[in-house]
């Protein structure tokens, strides 16, 4: 460098270098920076704009599953229609069917329209009790059979409305649209509208979404979560009992004890190469080894669990021999020094210092499998199921569906109404995911140590 | 830790567990996506009427039910397989090799295929021989055998509205296609005479020649259900999707039908055979379940009963073409009469 400005030929034009005014190279070059920052800016936007126009959907499609509009009637639970012979027995009782509680709130119906007053031009008995759930005959038949001494009262009954009642409070069908529409007409919403002046009818908070069983496509009002809620739940049970100890034992003797050989580098290469598996590889080999070679019943959280175990454990490995890894040698070889056996430094010092790491790996892994639907496909976990599973360790073997697949199932339901249900589960589902990582934050943040 | 190392842990686990595993208690159902939603409709009802657990009910597609099915003889093996179509010799010849010997075929209805558009747009009246003249690839002009060169609705025919061609119809891996290619490219390859120009062309395959699609983008395959058919129409009004009778029936709100043939589609119309384009449904039921899973005899007469797939039924209701012959179905459900070969 010395030699280069001492040499004539530069001494005889000095470049007109200042901070002050800044040559053309130099102009270059700051633009070139400000355009690389600007890209990284963009790239931002994109991302930040890509995440809200998702929530704003999801959102503003899902929020208004949340509520749900219900009717009140008085049903009179008729002896002449439930009980002929009068005599209360339980197996004569369960002899009529759902259908035969139709007449019973046909005539509930008609009542609560005579007291809120309101005129039903165009509207037949059939039609306006058409603006309840089919599932409102199933709740009166359930209690029947459970009360079967009450027969003969008058007793007030919370049912569902109809999905298209529903909708209709919600802003999703219109009068125009109930024109065209073969489900409903405009002369029922009217109806509807004066019964939810008159009380009848009204918007409460939807805790069905949460506790009840999925329903069949003629009544998305019905369909819930509960089933799906409490399959995922075992799930992820199955998957933290199996994959954790298997996962942080094997990290431990990887990092720790293996000699390094063709062998441990051979086995390392593979745990990296399972990670990026597609999920759906492990489904095969779920319906291959567990389904047909061990013969565990299908649809059953335990075989989700255990699927869904070999999906984490490369993950938890992996986060598992990195939180090792970031424990300081000095820890391990003070420990050794004071006499320590190597179980012991293990034990008491290494596996504490690492245990934030491993654990928001670990979680992490989880939020990934609790989302995962390809691998349930196989196993028969993508399917219509309305009887909650027992209580584990039985529920285990018990179908069950799971919260993604429940989102999956009603997208490609016919009646819109699934629609806002699916977006309210996904909702729940993000809650989830959100709460398991804001939990893997707060792990890290308190026990995380740096040296 | 390997993959081998992974799974004989989990093995070891399983042993000790599987043995918890109680016999099975509830009816387990596999199969076509177009069954499915009446297979819930009968589940719940079901579930809600009688003292066994509902059923389970997987979608997964015609012929993957059907070969699960034929897995073999066991709990761990499903019990019926909806299908949209009908059994296939090597299903048959897969279920006897399995020890699956005994299948009960179960009509349940019709399903009408129906041809819609935006609820805004045109109104259209088809042929078959429209269909196929907009979707063949070859397809005979002036009596010769040509590319086809239709870009509007109205070059094929002049009264039909000046819109241009574009139909989002069911992928191959569906029951519905194959119905759509017979019912109505077939058909309608028939009626404008190119069935014959091809097979005087020598062409020896003119029959699966009809039913060749032209690749320009006019003709759209979708490969996922009716909401994304639906959506697709949303999204570009001057599309004609092809739907299930039920699913337009919930959607009437959105989507304008075509006629076929002058015949509006309806639940009335199918049951009268004046719609062509419709198929039966069926679910196929393994009779060495019947007396071990407890409810699968019941839950298979509950299904063909009156109250459910009558006229008047809520399978009616929710768009199945209920079958004139129930009777006859109900009474070979009640013997549990196995079916025979398959006739053609």
């Amino acid at each position: 460098m010395t030699d280069l400005t001492a040499s004539p030929a530069n001494a005889a034009a000095p470049r007109p270098s200042s901070l002050l005014t800044l040559d053309a190279r130099t102009k270059r070059r700051n633009a070139a920076e400000a355009r690389f920052r600007m890209m990284g800016a963009i790239a931002v936007a994109i991302a930040v704009l890509a995440l809200v126009g998702l929530l704003v959907s999801i959102l503003g499609n899902g929020l208004s599953s949340f509520r749900q509009t219900h009717v009140t009637l008085e049903v009179f639970l008729d002896p002449a229609k439930l009980d002929k012979a009068g005599d209360r027995d339980p197996a004569k009782i369960a002899k009529v069917t759902t259908f035969g509680y139709a007449p019973l709130i046909q005539a509930a119906m008609q009542t609560a329209i005579e007291k809120a007053g309101a005129t039903t031009e165009g509207v037949n008995a059939k039609q306006a009790a058409g603006l309840i759930s089919d599932e409102a005959a199933a709740t009166l038949r359930r209690f029947v059979m459970a009360h079967p001494e009450r027969i003969g009262e008058t007793l007030s009954f919370p049912m569902l409305a109809n999905g298209r009642v529903d909708g209709y409070f919600k802003g999703r069908v219109t009068m125009e649209s109930a024109a065209l529409d073969r489900n409903i007409s405009p002369e029922q919403l009217q109806l509807a509208d004066k019964l939810r002046a008159a009380g009848v009818i009204e918007m409460k908070f939807n805790w069905g979404l949460f506790t009840a069983p999925d329903a069949s496509d003629t009544r998305p009002e019905a369909a819930g979560l509960g089933v799906a809620i409490l399959g995922s739940a075992y799930m992820m049970l199955i998957v933290l009992v199996l994959a954790l100890p298997i996962g942080v034992a094997a990290s431990i003797y990887l990092e720790e004890f293996a000699p390094k050989n063709r062998w441990t580098d051979l086995i390392e290469v593979n745990i990296s190469n399972l990670a990026a598996v597609p999920s759906i590889v492990f489904g095969i080999l779920g319906l291959a080894v567990f389904i047909n070679f061990v013969g565990l019943p299908q649809s059953a959280p335990i075989v989700g669990g255990l699927v869904l175990t070999l999906m984490t454990l490369p993950t938890i490995i992996i986060a598992t021999r990195a939180a090792l890894k970031a424990v300081p040698p000095s820890i391990r070889d003070a420990a050794l020094g004071v006499g320590a056996s190597k179980m012991q430094s293990i034990m008491h010092h290494v596996l504490p210092l690492a245990a934030p790491g491993i654990l928001t790996g670990t979680i992490i892994g989880l939020a990934q499998a609790l989302g995962e639907t390809a691998p349930l496909l196989l196993i028969g976990m993508v399917a219509f199921v309305r009887e909650y599973p027992g209580a584990p360790p039985e529920g285990f073997f018990d179908p069950a569906s799971a919260l993604p697949v429940q989102v999956y199932n009603w997208t490609q339901r016919g009646d819109p109404a699934f629609i806002e249900r699916a977006s309210g589960a996904i909702i729940v589902l993000l809650i989830f995911l959100m709460a398991m990582n804001i939990i893997a934050i707060i792990l890290r943040r308190r026990f995380e140590r740096r040296w | 830790m390997s993959p081998i190392k992974t799974s004989v842990s989990a093995l070891a686990l399983l042993a000790i567990s599987a043995t918890a595993g109680a016999a099975r208690d509830q009816v387990q159902v596999a199969g076509s996506s177009t069954v499915l939603p009446y297979a819930a409709i009968v589940a719940e009802a079901f579930g809600e009427n009688f003292d066994f657990p509902t059923p389970v009910v997987e979608s997964g597609g015609s012929g993957a039910g059907r070969k699960k099915l034929c897995e073999g003889v066991g709990e761990n093996t499903i019990d019926i397989a909806n299908s949209s179509s009908r059994i296939k010799q090597s299903d048959i010849d897969l279920c006897a090799q399995n020890g699956v010997t005994e299948i009960q075929e179960v009509r349940i209805g019709y399903d009408g295929i129906v041809f819609a558009s935006d609820i805004n747009g045109a109104e259209f009246a088809f042929t078959p021989a429209d269909w196929h003249q907009a979707l063949a690839a070859k397809v005979v002009k002036d009596g010769a055998l040509i590319d086809n060169p239709y870009k509007n609705w109205n070059e094929i025919r002049a009264d039909l509205p000046a819109q241009p061609i574009l139909a989002f119809i069911p992928g191959t891996k569906h029951g519905t296609r194959e119905v759509f290619d017979e019912k109505v490219l077939h058909a309608g390859c028939k009626a404008d005479g190119t069935l014959e120009a091809l097979k005087a062309s020598g062409d020896e395959k003119a029959d699966k020649s009809c039913m060749a699609l032209r690749t320009d983008g006019v003709s759209v395959d979708i490969d996922g259900d009716y909401t994304e058919t639906l959506a697709r129409v949303d999204a570009n009004k001057n599309g004609i999707g092809v739907f299930g009778l039920s699913f337009y029936q919930n959607n009437t709100d959105k989507l304008r039908v075509a006629t076929m043939d002058g015949v509006v589609p309806s639940v009335e119309t199918i049951a009268k055979g004046e719609y062509p384009v419709s198929r039966p449904l069926y679910f196929y039921v393994k009779n060495a379940h019947l007396d071990v899973i407890p409810g699968l005899q019941e839950y298979i007469e509950f299904f063909v009963s009156d109250d459910m797939a009558g006229p008047d039924g809520p399978l009616a209701a929710y768009g199945l073409v209920s079958d004139p012959e129930l009777a006859k179905t109900q009474e070979m459900v009640a013997n549990r009469t196995p079916m025979g070969p398959l006739s053609n």
